[in-house]
């Protein structure tokens, strides 16, 4: 009986064909796994784990819209991505101001693509992978679209990495040195819509943290070099998303749960290992350090 | 109020040639319609340490923010090394005050010394050896190269300001800023700052400018006091400027100064919103 449901779950009789017909969305996936991995650890240092989840929000409604218009879903995406970066850009710098407002802006953004989901008559599948993910559905414009974007967002932040290094971790020196830490901040913003609105397209906009906080949130656990922390993320985030579309593909559960649990898992592990570094002293020191 | 020594003479030790890094001259500085200090005069010469104190709001921060470049002047003249303020000038070097770090910042000690040598520029944080050669020359000077790869959040009050003149340092300025760096540390750590500082200035003639509410932990350093409170200010030395009558002018009520045992104690200046001294007391 219970392998009657494993069989039903999992089939990896014709993998090798399968395999072949999703190669451009293996390679998307790839490509997102480095963006969400570079991004995240930026996610990390400002503090904007909400934001994304706000932006997320949005982004989905634009992508809902799309669909209802029959434009593209990847361009609609987008404009809701940009819109809720440019509203939370311009809610300020302070945490507090800033969360509030996206805690307003949230619930209205998930409302409209409700609405227009519920006005859409096309295929069901259609409107579920944008909440929960879709990327064996992911075509080849698409796949174009996101690796597009993503590659301006790659460029972007090879630019700005160190003062928004500089200005999202020390701004009070950062603005003396000359950082332009105001600037900075929508800019970031800019890009980080960009980053969730592709990363939309393959784990929806539910679970878009999976890949977009989850993979930084690991590595600042087992490290504190600025170095380590975006090359671990990456491959955290990479392994999450790649691993989970090779393991879906012989599975008629979507993607998204194996994405998030395999997110979830190397998070949890990072923990233990870090909570044990923590317990030994973290680095070598010695030990009869002059205090001051 | 009249004001009466609006302009601060240097001490007679450092007067001759030695050169002047800062001038402000009849300087004002508004927010809003709000005139925070005017008519400042103040010279600051190579090697020289002047405190600056006084209550919240009254324009000590604002100062330093003009100094950097980041608040123009509403009228009068600034020059550093005889040039205009810059924002990012490597002239300055700023250290703020201690604040906690969240424990899993992605920062160790060297990286935030790294910061302040090139944390600036555009691009990838790609390294050099120079550059790390440099990062642990700096540890170095401070003595914190014992916890160079530490991360920022594993550290105490005491390390992080270490590393924060590290930081400071980096350009090799001729002038530092500090933003209350003893704040919150107990007096042992105060004292290790305090010495770092003096040496620094002592070796290198770098010029101090040192924003603080508390006068004592810095005293046997300071060459000169600025005291701003409510729009006016004096200048001059600590012995000039720390009396009874002095203080009771600037703030417009009674308040005694004692000086015992090489420290000043103030009793009844008006400190308003300022959580640390709900007494009134300076000690």
């Amino acid at each position: 009986m219970s392998t009657d449901i494993w069989h039903q779950i999992f089939n990896y009789d014709d993998y090798g064909q399968l395999l072949a017909l999703v190669a451009n969305s293996v390679i998307a996936a790839a490509v997102l796994g480095v963006v969400g991995g570079l991004i995240s650890t930026f996610v990390m240092m400002r503090d904007l784990a909400f934001a994304v989840h706000g932006i997320a929000e949005l982004s989905f409604a634009g992508a809902a819209a799309a669909l209802l218009l029959g434009a593209n879903v990847v361009a609609g995406s987008l404009a809701g991505s940009v819109l809720a970066a440019a509203v939370i850009g311009a809610m300020g710098v302070r945490v507090r101001d800033r969360n509030s407002a996206i805690g307003v802006l949230m619930p209205f953004g998930l409302g409209l693509g409700v609405l227009f989901l519920s006005l859409y008559k096309g295929r069901a599948a259609n409107k579920f992978g944008l909440l929960t993910g879709q990327i064996v559905a992911v075509d080849a414009p698409q796949t174009a679209w996101l690796i597009g974007v993503s590659v301006v967002v790659l460029l972007v932040l090879a630019v700005i990495w160190r003062p928004l290094t500089f200005a999202s971790l020390d701004p009070d020196v950062a603005a003396a040195r000359g950082v332009p830490v105001r600037a900075l901040s929508p800019v970031f913003t800019l890009v980080l819509g960009l980053a969730v609105a592709t990363t939309i397209q393959i784990v929806g906009a539910l679970l878009v943290l999976a890949l977009v906080v989850t993979p930084a949130a690991a590595a600042t656990r087992v490290t504190a070099s600025p170095r380590l922390i975006p090359l671990l993320s990456v491959l955290f985030a990479v392994t999450s998303v790649v691993g989970g579309i090779l393991i879906a593909l012989g599975s008629s559960i979507p993607i998204s749960p194996y994405v998030t649990t395999i997110a979830f898992v190397i998070y949890l592990a990072c923990r233990a290992a870090g909570a044990v570094r923590t317990r030994s002293g973290w680095a070598r020191r010695p030990p009869a350090v002059v205090a001051g | 109020m009249t004001e009466q020594s609006g302009t601060i003479a240097p001490q007679a030790a450092s007067v001759g040639g030695t050169p002047v890094v800062l001038s402000l001259t009849d300087a004002e500085l508004r927010r809003g319609e709000r005139v925070l200090w005017s008519g400042l005069d103040l010279e600051l010469r190579r090697g020289e340490f002047i405190a600056i104190l006084g209550p919240n709001g009254s324009g000590k921060t604002s100062l330093l923010h003009a100094i950097l470049g980041r608040l123009p002047l509403s009228a009068g003249a600034l020059l550093i090394n005889g040039h205009p303020p810059r924002r990012g000038s490597d002239l300055i070097g700023y250290i703020p005050q201690q604040r906690a770090v969240a424990p899993h910042t992605p920062l160790r000690a060297r990286d935030l010394v790294r910061l302040g040598v090139d944390g600036h520029r555009w691009g990838l944080p790609l390294g050099s050896r120079g550059l790390r050669r440099r990062i642990d020359e700096l540890l170095t000077e401070v003595g914190a190269q014992a916890y160079a790869d530490m991360p920022l959040g594993l550290l105490s009050g005491g390390e992080q300001q270490r590393v924060r003149v590290a930081q400071a340092l980096a350009t090799d300025p001729a002038l530092l800023l500090c933003d209350e760096p003893l704040l919150s540390l107990d007096p042992h750590h105060q004292h290790a700052i305090v010495d770092l500082l003096d040496r620094r200035r002592r070796a290198h003639g770098t010029a101090v400018l040192f924003v603080t509410h508390e006068l004592n932990p810095v005293l046997p350093l300071v060459d000169r006091v600025l005291y701003l409170t409510g729009g006016r200010f004096r200048a001059g030395t600590p012995d000039e400027v720390m009396t009874s009558s002095v203080l009771s002018d600037l703030y417009g009520g009674p308040v005694e100064v004692v000086r015992a045992h090489g420290r000043y104690l103030i009793a009844g200046a008006p400190v308003p919103h300022h959580p640390d001294h709900t007494e009134g007391v300076q000690s």
